[in-house]
C-alpha cells in the first residue's frame, strides 16, 4: 500500500506543520487568533482557521469534516461533496476531523451547536461544504487566470487538474500560494445539480484502508507520553452512592497509582487509576465498595410494564387531534385494537465508552471520538469551572455510537474529568468502560407500550385512528427539553402518521422511572414505526386487503411514500406470484425526512421460517454517494434486526440484569439476510440515511411472522416471546 | 520478563504472567490494531493468530502463549491470505466505524488458510465468533468470497 492511501485520512498537525503554504478556505472567517480552539490547519495556513476546506502544495485537498465518523460514512459523504465542487481526483481527498467550535462548526440542523445526529451530517453540510468548494475553486481559478493573462471563465478543472484550451494546465499545489493571496470572493456560484460528475456516483470511503490494516485510531488507542488508565466501579443501581470503600487490596497491585471516589450529575463511583488497562481492572476487582442506595432505583422491568399497561388505558396527553375519534369509533362497522411492547435497549458500540483528557492549568484537553462535541465541551467546563473555549476537543474515530457518544450530559467525558481532578493530576487519564460497565450504566433507549385503536366503515376503510404512547422522556431535563408535555421525540412516527385518516388522535404518557435513557438509532421511529406498521397490517388483514394496496390507498398527499412503497414493491416483486414457501412482509416509514420502505423476505423451512433476504428502497433526497447509502440500508437492517431479535435490557429490584454479549446478544453474521438497497431518483436536497434503515425492518419482519399462523407480534423481543428464525 | 515471538519478531516485555495477550499488545508492545470489545472472548475484537490458529487474546494469559508463534493484524498481511482478505475489504468497503474489523480480518484470513473455497456455511461457522454492531456481515461475506476467488485464480 501507499503511504498516500495509508493517510487518506487524518492528515495529522505534524502534515501540516512540515511548511509548504497552504490554502484555507472558510465561509466564516475571523480575525487571526480570536479563537482559542484552533483548527489543525491554523498554524501553517495563509488564512485563518475555521475552514472546511485545505489544499497544500503537495495537491492534497482535506476536507474538514465537523461531524464525527462513527461509521455512518460521514468523512466520505462530506468530502464527496467537496470534491465534485472542485473537481478533484478522489485519491487527493484527505478527511479530517474538526476540532469543537460551536460557531465555526455549528449543526445547522439543531445549532448553535456542534454535533452530530438526527442524521443530519449530509443534509446540513450540503449547501455549506457547496460553497466551501466552490470558493476554492474560484480562488484557484483566479490564481489561474492571472497566472496565464486568460479569462476565468475560459478555465476548467478535471480530475485535480486546472486546464485552459491554450494548452496551459496546473494541479492544485502549483495554484496554492497565488491562491492564498487573494481575498476570499463573497458569492460564488455553486455547481447546479445537472453537472454533477461525482455526486450520484459511488466512491469508496475514504478510511476503509486504515480501518482494514487495524491503523485507525479510536479513543481506546490513543495514547500520551506519561498517560494513566482508569477502570471503574459504579453502583449497581441507578442513584447509588458510594458510602465508603476499601483500596488496600487494590493498591498493592502493581502498576496502581490512586484509588479515587468520584461524582458527576451522571453518577458516583470509585475509580482506580493505574498505569495499564490490566493493573487498574485487577485493582478495580479488588476493591470493596459500599455504597449508600437509599435514593437508588429498585424497581424491576416486570412491575414497570405492569404500570405501563395501565397507564396506556388511561387517556394521556394531546399530541395531535384531528376530527373525533370516539364519534367515528361509535359509527365505525368494526374497531380493531392492539397494544405493543418494547424494552430498554443498549447501544452497545464495539468500542465500549472511554475518553482521554487532560487537565492543565485552567484549560482541559480532550480526546474522543463523541458527536456532540459543544455539549461536552460546557459540561466539562461546568465540571472543572472554567470558559468553554479553554476546552479543547480533539474528534477521533469512534468505534459505533448510535446515539450513545450523543449525550446532552456528556456523561462519561464529564466522568473522566472528574477522575483527573479528583486524583488531581496533570498527567493524561484514559478512562476506559470495562463492557460489562458500559452495558449497565444507563443511558438506554426507553422502554415504551403503545395502545392503539382503529374504527373501519363497512367498505374497510380506515375512518379513525387512535394511538397511545407511554414511556419516559429522552428530552426532559436536558439542554433539547421543549418544556412541552410532549417530548417530540417520544411521539415522532406516530404524530406525524402518513397515512390519511380522518379522524386521528395521538396520546402520551411521560412517565419518570429513575433510568438514564437517550436517543437509540432512530430514536422515537424505534417504536412507532412498529406500532404504526403493524397495527395498519393488523387491519390489512382484517379486511382482507392487501398490506400494499392499503397502503397506497392512503397515501395520496404523500408522493415520497409512494414513490418508495411502489419501488420496493416493484424491485422485491411483491405483486408477482409467490412460492408457497416464501413470505414476504412490508413496511415503509419516514425518520429524519428520509423515506425507507423494507419488504422481508422469509422463506419457511423445517427449523422455522429463515429470514433470506431484505428489499429496500430509499428516499433522501440527491444520492450524494449512493455506496454509503446502501451500506448505511445495511447496517441499520442490521442494527434494527438485531433489537427486533434478541434486544432487551430488563431491571431485578433495580439492577440491570445484563452484562455482555452472552445475555445481551446482539446480531451475528448466520442472522444476517442478504440486502438490496434501490434509491428513489430525487432533485431535492438530500436527507440522512444513518438512521432511517433502522426503524423498518422490525415491522416488515413482523408482518411477514404474521402471516404464516395468523398470529400478529405484539413485543418484542422476539426472542423473548418465543419467536425464533430458523 | 516475558519473551514473545510476534509478527516473526522476538520480544521481551516486563509484565505480569496473567495479563491477557491483548493487552501486552496493546498497553505494552504499541500494537493497537487488536481491540477490546467484551473481555470475555465474545465479540472477536481481539481476535489474533496463534500458530496460524484465530484466537481471542482477551482471555488469553500471556505466559500461556510464549512458545508459540504470533500474529496480529500489524502483520497479517505479510501472509498471501492476509493480503488477500485486506484487499477484499477494502474493495468491498466493508469497515463503518471499523472497530471490530481487526478481528474480522484475522477470523477470515484463518479460514482462508484452510479453506480455499468456503461456503455460506463455512463463513458462518468461522466468522460467527466475530460481533460487527455496523452489521457490515453481507460485505464481510462478499469480501472473504473476493479474496477466496483471488487467491485461487
Amino acid at each position: 500500500m501507499s503511504a498516500a492511501e495509508d493517510s487518506m485520512i487524518h492528515a495529522t498537525r505534524r502534515d501540516v506543520l512540515k511548511g509548504g503554504a497552504v490554502l484555507t478556505v472558510g465561509l466564516w472567517l475571523p480575525s487571526v487568533g480570536a479563537q482559542a480552539n484552533e483548527p489543525a490547519a491554523a498554524k501553517a495556513g495563509t488564512f485563518v482557521p475555521n475552514a472546511f476546506v485545505r489544499i497544500g502544495e503537495d495537491n492534497i485537498v482535506t476536507v474538514l469534516s465537523k461531524h464525527t465518523e462513527m461509521g455512518q460514512g460521514s468523512y466520505t459523504g462530506l468530502a464527496t461533496i467537496v470534491a465534485e465542487e472542485l473537481d478533484a481526483d478522489w485519491n487527493q481527498i484527505r478527511v479530517e476531523g474538526a476540532p469543537a467550535d460551536a460557531k465555526l462548526y455549528n449543526n445547522l440542523a439543531f445549532g448553535p451547536f456542534q454535533g452530530t445526529g438526527g442524521s443530519t451530517a449530509i443534509a446540513n453540510s450540503y449547501e455549506q461544504l457547496k460553497n466551501a468548494g466552490a470558493t476554492a475553486r474560484a480562488m484557484l481559478v483566479t490564481a489561474a487566470a492571472n497566472r496565464w493573462q486568460v479569462p476565468a471563465n475560459e478555465i476548467t478543472i478535471a480530475s485535480g487538474v486546472v486546464q485552459h484550451k491554450s494548452g496551459k494546465s496546473a494541479r492544485f499545489g502549483e495554484l496554492v500560494a497565488d491562491a492564498s493571496k487573494l481575498p476570499v470572493p463573497t458569492e460564488v456560484k455553486p455547481k447546479d445539480p445537472s453537472a454533477y460528475n461525482r455526486i450520484g456516483k459511488s466512491a469508496p470511503r475514504v478510511d476503509s484502508r486504515a480501518k482494514s490494516t487495524g491503523k485507525a485510531i479510536f479513543t481506546q488507542d490513543f495514547k500520551l507520553p506519561g498517560m494513566l488508565t482508569a477502570v471503574v466501579a459504579h453502583p449497581p443501581r441507578f442513584g447509588g452512592k458510594v458510602k465508603s470503600f476499601d483500596a488496600s487490596k487494590a493498591k498493592e497491585i502493581k502498576g496502581v497509582k490512586s484509588v479515587v471516589a468520584f461524582e458527576t450529575p451522571a453518577r458516583s463511583g470509585v475509580a482506580v487509576v493505574a498505569t495499564d488497562f490490566w493493573a487498574a481492572k485487577k485493582g478495580r476487582d479488588a476493591l470493596s465498595i459500599e455504597w449508600d442506595e437509599s435514593n437508588a432505583f429498585k424497581q424491576s422491568s416486570d412491575e414497570m410494564l405492569k404500570q405501563y399497561r395501565e397507564l396506556s388505558r388511561k387517556p394521556g396527553d394531546i399530541a395531535k387531534q384531528e376530527g373525533d375519534v370516539e364519534k367515528a369509533f361509535a359509527s365505525a362497522a368494526r374497531t380493531f385494537e392492539a397494544t405493543y411492547e418494547f424494552p430498554y435497549l443498549a447501544h452497545a458500540t464495539m468500542e465500549p465508552m472511554n475518553c482521554v483528557v487532560q487537565i492543565g492549568q485552567g484549560t482541559c484537553e480532550v480526546w474522543n471520538g463523541e458527536q456532540f462535541q459543544t455539549a461536552d465541551q460546557m459540561a466539562i467546563a461546568t465540571m472543572l469551572n472554567i470558559a468553554p473555549k479553554d476546552v479543547k476537543i480533539n474528534q477521533l474515530f469512534a468505534g459505533g455510537s448510535f446515539g450513545r457518544r450523543a449525550n446532552p450530559a456528556g456523561d462519561y467525558l464529564v466522568e473522566t474529568v472528574a477522575i483527573a481532578k479528583a486524583i488531581g493530576t496533570s498527567d493524561p487519564v484514559k478512562l476506559v468502560w470495562t463492557r460489562e460497565e458500559d452495558m449497565r450504566a444507563g443511558y438506554y433507549r426507553p422502554m415504551y407500550v403503545h395502545w392503539l385503536k382503529a374504527g373501519v366503515d363497512a367498505q374497510g376503510k380506515i375512518i379513525a385512528w387512535q394511538h397511545r404512547i407511554v414511556g419516559q422522556s429522552i428530552t426532559r431535563g436536558t439542554l433539547f427539553d421543549s418544556k412541552s408535555k410532549i417530548d417530540f421525540t417520544s411521539v415522532e412516527g406516530a404524530q406525524n402518521l402518513p397515512y390519511h385518516v380522518p379522524n386521528l388522535l395521538v396520546e402520551l404518557h411521560t412517565t419518570e422511572p429513575q433510568v438514564p435513557v437517550l436517543w437509540w438509532r432512530s430514536v422515537g421511529s424505534t417504536h412507532t414505526a412498529f406500532s404504526t406498521e403493524c397495527f395498519l397490517d393488523d387491519i390489512a388483514r382484517g379486511t382482507k386487503q392487501d398490506p400494499c394496496a392499503l397502503r397506497r390507498s392512503l397515501l395520496e398527499k404523500h408522493p415520497r411514500h409512494l414513490a418508495v412503497l411502489d419501488l420496493v414493491a416493484e424491485k422485491a416483486g411483491w405483486n408477482k406470484k409467490r412460492a408457497t414457501d416464501e413470505i414476504y412482509g412490508l413496511a415503509l416509514h419516514e425518520s429524519f425526512n428520509s423515506v425507507v420502505g423494507q419488504v422481508a423476505k422469509l422463506k419457511k423451512t423445517p427449523n422455522g421460517p429463515k429470514l433470506v433476504s431484505v428489499v429496500c428502497a430509499v428516499d433522501c433526497g440527491i444520492a450524494v454517494n449512493p455506496n454509503i447509502i446502501a451500506m448505511q440500508m445495511e447496517s441499520g437492517i442490521g442494527y434494527g434486526l438485531s433489537a427486533a431479535l434478541m434486544g432487551a435490557v430488563t431491571f431485578k429490584e433495580g439492577q440491570v440484569e445484563q452484562s455482555n454479549f452472552d445475555d445481551y446478544p446482539v446480531l451475528r453474521i448466520n442472522e444476517m439476510p442478504a440486502v438490496e438497497t434501490h434509491i428513489v431518483p430525487s432533485k431535492n436536497k438530500p436527507t440522512g440515511v444513518g438512521e432511517p434503515g433502522t426503524p423498518v425492518i422490525a415491522p416488515a419482519l413482523a408482518n411477514a411472522l404474521a402471516q404464516i399462523d395468523g398470529k400478529p407480534i405484539h413485543a418484542l423481543p422476539l426472542s423473548a416471546h418465543g419467536v425464533k428464525l430458523a | 520478563m516475558i519473551t514473545l515471538n510476534i509478527n516473526g519478531q522476538t520480544v521481551q516485555t516486563d509484565v505480569e504472567p496473567d495479563t491477557p495477550l491483548l493487552w501486552v499488545l496493546r498497553d505494552h508492545l504499541n500494537m493497537t490494531g487488536s481491540k477490546y470489545g467484551c473481555g470475555k472472548a465474545l465479540c472477536g475484537a481481539c481476535t489474533v493468530h496463534i500458530d496460524g490458529n484465530a484466537t481471542r487474546s482477551c482471555v488469553l494469559p500471556v505466559s500461556a502463549v510464549t512458545s508459540n508463534k504470533i500474529t496480529t493484524i500489524e502483520a497479517v498481511g505479510v501472509s498471501k491470505a492476509g493480503k488477500a482478505v485486506q484487499d477484499a475489504w477494502i474493495a468491498e468497503d466493508v469497515p463503518q466505524c471499523g472497530y471490530c474489523q481487526s478481528g474480522q480480518i484475522m477470523s477470515a484470513t484463518a479460514l482462508l488458510a484452510t479453506n480455499s473455497k468456503p461456503t455460506d456455511a463455512d463463513i458462518d461457522a468461522a466468522m460467527a465468533g466475530n460481533v460487527c454492531r455496523c452489521a457490515t456481515y453481507v460485505r464481510i461475506r462478499a469480501a472473504i468470497k473476493r479474496a477466496a476467488g483471488s487467491l485461487t485464480t
